[in-house]
């Protein structure tokens, strides 16, 4: 995990992990076969983490207030440790993705995970926030203006 | 001289008890639950996020319910609940100009990149009352429109480009900002720790400020250069990874206001920011805190310092309404002692005059 591709990658499927719904991430996971144990290397646990902000968006940053967040790390019998940071404080998600984490640090299980899990819930998120980018794009105001006849 | 006074541990409990009670209402009505809550007084919950200084919509709700709906004692829970916590870090800056925009307006350019997205506001609303929503109709659902991938980059950055806006902050995009919840709050006190102060101040304080330096106060009537209403990641580098991950979504208001600038002997005309960022939907708090930012930067820009809302010990000392309301909800307590030796002094102050008196008429 110390090259540069994989490391986006794996980011790429934790911030789909973080944003999925913690329901439909259980179900996903529960519907995967042949999965292995996984040792709890640290229990689910919350704590906050102070968000920043900067100074007119771009410039010097500030802390503007703090965050719960619930994280876990796990290690698989194959020796890949998972590890999540959540926002909020479900365990549970917290617990799954950390697992799946560790799951998909196994080369010859990554493709097929990506396919039945990071892709359905990345796709339901991607669903989701279309159906606002629509319903957001309607209160665009469109600007008109009168012809005044004394121009013509 | 100090007494300790015991008793009343029955009435306190009974107090407590009644207060329970209370709290739940007539029990023929159904009980409010703290979903409904989180998803129906949502902008209760943004406030109570915002000034507790801690983003959890269902922390915020049960504190709301637990309170009663009274949001300043929901505030104060909350801020007591964060301290059970332990900290992880601090997150990376959040980028508000990738924001996924639910509202972005602006007073200042009628035609801009990305266009005015109104969102889900009160503006333009009449204010009547609708008695239909005491019977729990369904609303009809939202129109949907054409979603384009236009962006929508930050207003002020377009009048930068000119150089007839001053640059967002002095100071590094990788300095280390000082926290409050670290140290107290010692004066001069750095623009990095007063919006941290002014994020968490009471909306009700902040909005009768930034109001004053609009009447004249200061001098300082702004324009909205732009508000903006939607979710950002946020990231943070855990140590055992040693690069950022997405902690997952929140939702911010931010507000940049935009003031004339007459120029000093330390800078040219130009126009000047200030800047308000809060958790949730609060556009009137963000908005007051960004008058009162740029207030506050009077010293810096070598203004003349003769308002309230320019006294930063004034400003950030009394801004915090837990603090406040601490010191004022104290004199509830016990002063039986204390009075009595005030009573004794004014019994003896109205004797001794009593006496010159006579004394001078003799």
């Amino acid at each position: 995990m110390i090259h540069k591709d994989n490391i986006s990658q794996r980011q790429a499927w934790m911030a789909v992990l973080s944003k999925a719904a913690c329901e439909e991430l259980a179900m996903l996971w529960g519907a995967v076969s042949d999965k292995p144990s996984y040792e709890l290397l640290r229990k689910p646990e919350t704590g906050l983490v102070m968000v920043r902000g900067r100074m007119g968006g771009t410039g010097k940053p500030f802390n503007t207030g703090e965050a719960t967040v619930t994280r876990c790390s796990v290690r698989s019998d194959s020796g890949k440790t998972g590890h999540a940071y959540i926002l909020g404080r479900d365990h549970k998600h917290a617990r799954l993705a950390a697992e799946v984490d560790a799951a998909l640090q196994q080369d010859e299980n990554r493709e097929g995970l990506m396919t039945s899990i990071i892709m359905p819930l990345a796709e339901q998120h991607e669903a989701k926030l279309n159906l606002h980018r629509k319903k957001v794009a309607a209160t665009k105001v469109d600007f008109f203006t009168l012809v005044r006849g004394e121009d013509e | 001289m100090y007494v300790a006074v015991k008793g009343g541990e029955q009435a306190i409990d009974n107090a407590h008890r009644l207060l329970a009670e209370k709290r739940r209402g007539d029990q023929q009505v159904a009980e409010v639950t703290t979903e409904q809550i989180s998803e129906q007084l949502t902008l209760a919950v943004d406030r109570v996020m915002t000034e507790g200084s801690l983003y959890d919509r269902s922390l915020a709700a049960l504190a709301i319910k637990q309170a009663r709906g009274d949001l300043i004692e929901a505030i104060f829970l909350v801020r007591a609940s964060r301290t059970t916590l332990p900290r992880f870090g601090y997150s990376q800056p959040i980028d508000t100009g990738s924001m996924e925009i639910s509202r972005r307006i602006s007073a200042t350019y009628k035609d801009l990149p990305g266009g005015q997205i109104l969102g889900p506001t009160f503006d333009y609303t009449h204010r009547l009352l609708e008695p239909g929503l005491e019977d729990g109709n369904l609303p009809e659902p939202a129109a949907l429109g054409d979603a384009d991938d236009q962006p929508a980059p930050h207003v002020l950055g377009l009048l930068s480009e000119e150089g007839l806006m001053e640059a967002p902050s002095s100071g590094g995009q990788d300095d280390e900002p000082d926290d409050l919840t670290r140290e107290p709050l010692s004066f001069p006190a750095d623009r990095d720790l007063r919006l941290q102060n002014l994020a968490r101040g009471d909306e009700g304080f902040l909005l009768a400020l930034g109001y004053s330096t609009q009447r004249g106060f200061a001098r300082n009537h702004p324009f909205a250069g732009e508000i903006r209403l939607g979710t950002v990641e946020v990231e943070f580098v855990p140590e055992e990874l040693g690069f950022p991950i997405v902690l997952g979504e929140i939702e911010v208001t931010e507000c940049e206001m935009v003031n004339q600038f007459k120029g000093s002997k330390k800078a040219p005309p130009q126009f000047t920011r200030g800047y308000g960022l809060t958790f949730g939907h609060c556009e009137r708090k963000a908005m007051s805190m960004a008058q009162v930012d740029r207030a506050l930067r009077a010293k810096e820009l070598g203004e003349d310092e003769i308002a309230p809302a320019q006294d930063e010990e004034f400003v950030l000392s009394h801004c915090d309404n837990v603090q406040a309301t601490g010191f004022v909800e104290h004199l509830k307590l016990p002063h039986y002692v204390d009075f009595q030796s005030e009573l004794e002094l004014v019994r003896r102050m109205r004797k001794e005059q009593a006496e010159a008196l006579r004394e001078a008429a003799e």
